[in-house]
């Protein structure tokens, strides 16, 4: 037992000395060139952790590439990561934490849109720029604050509106959906009714499923006979279950088409058995998993940077799948934070407020290898990014990209005007 | 779909249900029942032994089945092993004090997830089924494995059944549920039927976490719906009955798949959970316990 | 008197703590305050009493939605929410109480774990009034008391301590009058209680009502001094969490809530700086301590030396 003691003694007094002596050193090295220190609020542990995993593998590639191509305004950058459980309980003291404790310039990284709505109100207390990672429509609902933003990647209800027009000219125009009944899956239920309506479709039955469920056959016959296309959203760890049992629910007998966001198999292996009768049927993704024919010319190296093979597995591992659909958001956040500190010649902490209006002015973020998703368009106004959407058609077991969407087909009239928002 | 096969779906959904609970409860009914002490790592217990059949499954070479059975024999085995040892370091040295043992499986637990998160990782992988068998109805598809799965908990619940009635074991465990200074005075090694009950009752939750694994996926955080629903089930049961736990996972289940037909999911939920505590509060002792603490 | 003036002492430490502490660790131990008013509460029921619940997190949970939702629609200030907490985790658990207290022990727990998971899937079923999963940032106008605003430092601390002391106070003199005897008399022999002429359902509902009251305190401050309310915190690990600092602390005594809130807090930051694996120190710690201190660290120092501690 007093194994176990010691050694995390020992640590606890080195880990003690270590902060004495962050105290004292910027006031010994003082102007000479310190660190840009980047927190990352990542769910290492909790029910995220499959995408944390990615996240800070993405985020490290793309950190090491800026090093070596000297830093933001020739400062090296470190980024700290710190665990949030997943829980927005404990994201909102990672924040307090990153800032206070740690000495970071700003916090970035959160994917679970609970936990950003549970952590940007301590980040806005703190007048500290949180850049978040999580596709939710909460940053551009209007629902958080001027220094909330997301600039990596497209939120939910851009994502959706744009499938909407190819749904309903592709597959049918009598829908079903099924989601998870949380936030993301409302904003699926209510962003996708509207948009195929929109299109002279109809969303004919919604399904939301509690997310203590972990089996779902029960619920399938809820599914109206007339559905010619079943659109179908999970996440969290029961989402293979809920796909297979799917599967076995149809059988051989007839199925209406099947159209489902990617986010029910981030790290998940398509060609897992079981999953054979999703053969044919397509998936939103945010960036396509399998190396396109036609990818663009960036698209390899960023692939090399992060470790990643053409299939999207780890080079490392083949069983090792990415969340290749979500985590390009840390690389092209962290590209979007040299962009933005460079343009406000950001020095330190003093500077946070100019830095926030320099993220605001930002307009057009070209494709190349700081945003090898594809080009963007923030809106500064509402703090939200704009992107092309994929459409990928799994066949013979890959998920093959069939269709990709213009940025102005996803965008929407502003909800918010956050720069008239006070700091 | 129309109402017959609907009911029909529901009910086989329902018996599933009843079985997965059924088997993750047997092995919380006999510690629950003979220790008397709340272990919260019990959905650990079975969460590891899903983890186990994953790795064993891979490694094991030829046939599905072949890898399967190996593992329904190996997870239950080192389970069994890692409670005991855990029995011998921490339970019994609070000498099965209440409250003190839930702190410490409080403890295990997390160390046990953080071990599977470091050592298996973050995703959720599929553990194949030992046979592959789809069955066709004119409505609606169906699992075969998942009706194997209402085989095996019969076959595990009839065996735990024969365990306790039928061998000295079972008497031994029997003599020392119902009062331990007692058995101690008729020279009992308490100490080891307790040892013996941990382990058993972690190595049955391993034999859930392997049979159910191919329905579900393998995962961290698995544990934690079936160390609730285990506790509902025994307890609505009645303490240290094991009719009582097969027919309160019987209730649940069934309730569970028939309440699902005429609510959307949430609401079903929710109106399944109320009905289920409605049961123990107005048979508090639960359906076949006896009106005792 | 001693015993008076040792726990005034912790409040006077605990208010100096506000000025003498570093931003970080003041935010910090205004969290661990809030939380240790809803343990305080916890430890009524199951310290005391011994009603082992497994639910509370419903009336934490009835506490932040009872402040957090009229803030959010209406625009209510916080005075008033603070109090709708207060009611509203009272009144859900006197609910709860009327049917879960026909049952006891084991049983208890049971039907109160059902109740709160029926009221977590509550919160998600009506997301269009409550959020949902995501939940709610509580507007600025929601943060404001008497004048202070909520969202800055010492106007956070002090009413996260003006909350803790007068639970701590409370709690105190309750557990030391005739009422705080019956609760005692009830954990340690039912049967002799309702003999001596109490009725133990009403003693107990009554317990329970000031347990979800204080719950329903902790929540509502929690809400309004950090700015969100979601579902999160009505799921079973906000129902294990006041029932670990409990034990950790030592259940049945006035400071422990607190101790094992802060042991707790302190445990999860240092491990955290340690390794990835933090959840595994955590653990080995919990092991540790309940090994050396099966009653929790007041609980063995109770056994030992203080033998008259509340």
């Amino acid at each position: 037992m007093t194994n176990f003691l010691m050694p995390s003694r020992r640590a606890l007094l080195k880990g003690a000395g270590a902060g004495l002596l962050a105290l004292a050193l910027p006031a010994v090295v003082g102007a000479q060139a310190a660190p840009i220190k980047i927190g990352f609020q990542l769910h290492r542990t909790g029910i995220g952790a499959s995408y944390g995993r990615w996240y800070e593998r993405t985020a490290t590639a793309a950190l090491k590439l800026i090093n070596d191509a000297g830093g933001i305004a020739g400062r090296p950058v470190e980024i700290v990561f710190e665990d949030d459980a997943t829980d927005p309980k404990r994201g909102a003291e990672v924040v307090d934490k990153l800032t206070q404790q740690a000495g970071c310039d700003l916090v970035m990284g959160t994917l679970f849109s609970h936990v950003v709505m549970g952590s940007a109100p301590r980040a806005g207390e703190l007048k500290v720029p949180y850049l978040v990672c999580s596709e939710g429509y909460h940053v551009a609902s209007g629902a958080l604050n001027r220094w909330t933003l997301q600039p990596g990647i497209t939120d939910v209800r851009a994502q959706i509106s744009t499938m909407a027009p190819w749904v309903a000219a592709n597959l049918g125009k009598k829908v079903t959906m099924v989601f998870p009944d949380y936030a993301f899956g409302h904003d699926h239920r209510d962003f996708f009714t509207k948009a195929m309506a929109e299109q002279g479709g109809e969303v004919i039955a919604q399904i939301a499923i509690p997310p203590t469920e972990t089996s779902f056959t029960r619920y399938f016959p809820q599914i109206p006979a007339e559905t010619e296309v079943l659109y179908h959203v999970m996440v969290g760890p029961a989402v293979l279950t809920f796909v297979k049992e799917l599967g076995e629910f149809y059988g051989t007998g007839a199925k209406p088409a099947l159209f489902g966001f990617v986010d029910s198999l981030e790290a998940v292996d398509t060609a897992t058995p079981g999953l054979e009768f999703l053969e044919g049927s397509h998936f939103w993704e945010g960036h396509p998993r399998v190396k396109p024919a036609d990818a663009g010319e960036h698209e390899a190296a960023y692939r090399a940077a992060v470790g990643v093979d053409d299939n999207g597995a780890s080079v490392s591992d083949a069983k090792d799948v990415s969340t290749y659909a979500h985590m390009f958001s840390t690389w092209e956040t962290l590209y979007f934070i040299k962009n933005a500190m460079e343009a406000a010649g950001y020095t330190g902490p003093a500077d946070r407020q100019k830095l926030v209006e320099a993220m605001e002015a930002i307009t057009d973020l070209p494709y190349g290898l700081e945003h090898p998703q594809g080009a963007k368009r923030f809106n500064g106004k509402t703090h939200q990014v704009f992107g092309s959407q994929y459409i990928s058609q799994i066949q013979s077991g890959k998920l093959i990209k069939v269709h990709a969407t213009t940025i102005d087909e996803g965008l929407y009239p502003d909800a918010v005007d956050y720069t008239a928002m006070s700091f | 779909m129309a109402f017959g096969p609907f009911l029909l779906l529901a009910l086989m959904e329902g018996l599933v249900t009843a079985a997965v609970l059924a088997l993750a409860a047997s092995g919380l009914s006999l510690v629950f029942g003979v220790m008397r002490v709340v272990n919260v790592a019990h959905g650990e217990f079975f969460m590891l032994g899903a983890v186990i059949a994953w790795f064993v499954t891979g490694m094991v070479p030829g046939p599905a089945w072949l890898a399967f059975a190996v593992a329904v024999v190996v997870a239950p085995l080192a389970v069994a092993a890692l409670a005991a040892l855990a029995d011998a370091l921490v339970l019994k040295r609070l000498n099965y004090d209440p409250e003190a043992t839930i702190v410490a499986t409080i403890g295990l637990l997390y160390m046990l997830q953080q071990a599977a998160l470091t050592f298996y990782g973050p995703d959720a992988r599929p553990v194949a089924a030992p046979f592959d068998l789809r069955l066709q109805t004119p409505w609606f598809g169906y699992s075969g494995y998942k009706l194997f799965v209402v085989l095996a908990a019969g076959v595990v619940l009839a065996g735990i059944w024969a365990l306790m009635t039928r061998t000295k074991a079972g008497l031994v465990m029997r003599a020392t549920q119902v009062d331990r200074d007692v058995a101690r005075a008729f020279g009992i090694n308490v100490d080891r039927v307790y040892m013996g009950t941990f382990a058993l009752g972690a190595g049955l939750a391993a034999l859930a976490g392997v049979l159910i694994v191919p329905i579900t996926q393998a995962h961290y955080l698995m544990g934690g719906d079936p160390l609730l629903l285990s506790f509902i089930v025994v307890i609505i049961g009645g303490l240290g009955s094991l009719r009582g736990t097969l027919v309160a996972a019987l209730v649940i289940g069934l309730s569970d798949g028939v309440i699902s037909m005429f609510f959307s999911p949430t609401l079903a939920k929710i109106l399944a959970t109320l009905l289920v505590a409605m049961v123990l509060v107005f048979r508090p002792q639960g359906l076949f316990g006896t009106r005792s603490p | 008197m001693k015993v008076w003036a040792s726990h005034l002492a912790v409040v006077a430490l605990l208010l100096a703590l506000g000025f003498l502490l570093p931003p970080y660790h003041a935010t910090n131990m205004a969290r661990i305050m809030v939380l240790a008013v809803f343990a305080m509460g916890y430890n009524l029921a199951f310290g005391y009493t011994g009603l082992l619940s497994l639910g509370h997190a419903l009336f934490f949970a009835a506490g932040i939605y009872a402040a957090g939702l009229p803030i959010w629609h209406w625009g209510l200030g916080a005075a008033p929410a603070l109090i709708l907490g207060l009611l509203g985790g009272g009144i859900v658990a006197g609910v709860t109480g009327l049917l879960a207290l026909r049952t006891a022990g084991v049983s208890f727990m049971i039907v109160t774990l059902m109740f709160a998971q029926a009221g977590y899937l509550t919160l998600l079923y009506f997301n269009g009034v409550t959020g949902g999963d995501e939940g709610f940032a509580l507007p600025a106008s929601g943060r404001m008391l008497f004048g202070a605003d909520l969202s800055t430092d010492l106007p956070r601390y002090l009413t996260a301590w003006a909350l803790f002391s007068a639970t701590f106070l409370a709690t105190l003199a309750l557990v030391r009058s005739r009422f705080g005897r019956v609760m005692v008399a009830l954990r340690e022999n039912e049967e002799r209680a309702r003999m001596l002429g109490i009725n133990p359902f009403t003693a107990k509902l009554a317990v329970l009502v000031l347990s979800g009251a204080a719950s329903g305190l902790a929540g509502a401050a929690y809400g309004v001094l950090f700015g969100y309310a979601g579902a999160s915190f009505a799921t079973i690990q906000y129902s294990i969490l006041p029932m670990l600092y409990v034990l950790l602390g030592g259940a049945g005594t006035v400071a422990g809530p607190l101790l094992g809130a802060v042991l707790m807090f302190a445990l999860i930051e240092v491990a955290n700086d340690l390794t990835s694996a933090w959840l595994f120190i955590v653990g080995a710690v919990l092991v540790i301590v309940v090994l050396f201190a099966p009653k929790g660290i007041l609980g063995a120092l109770r056994d030992r030396f203080f033998r008259g501690l509340p």
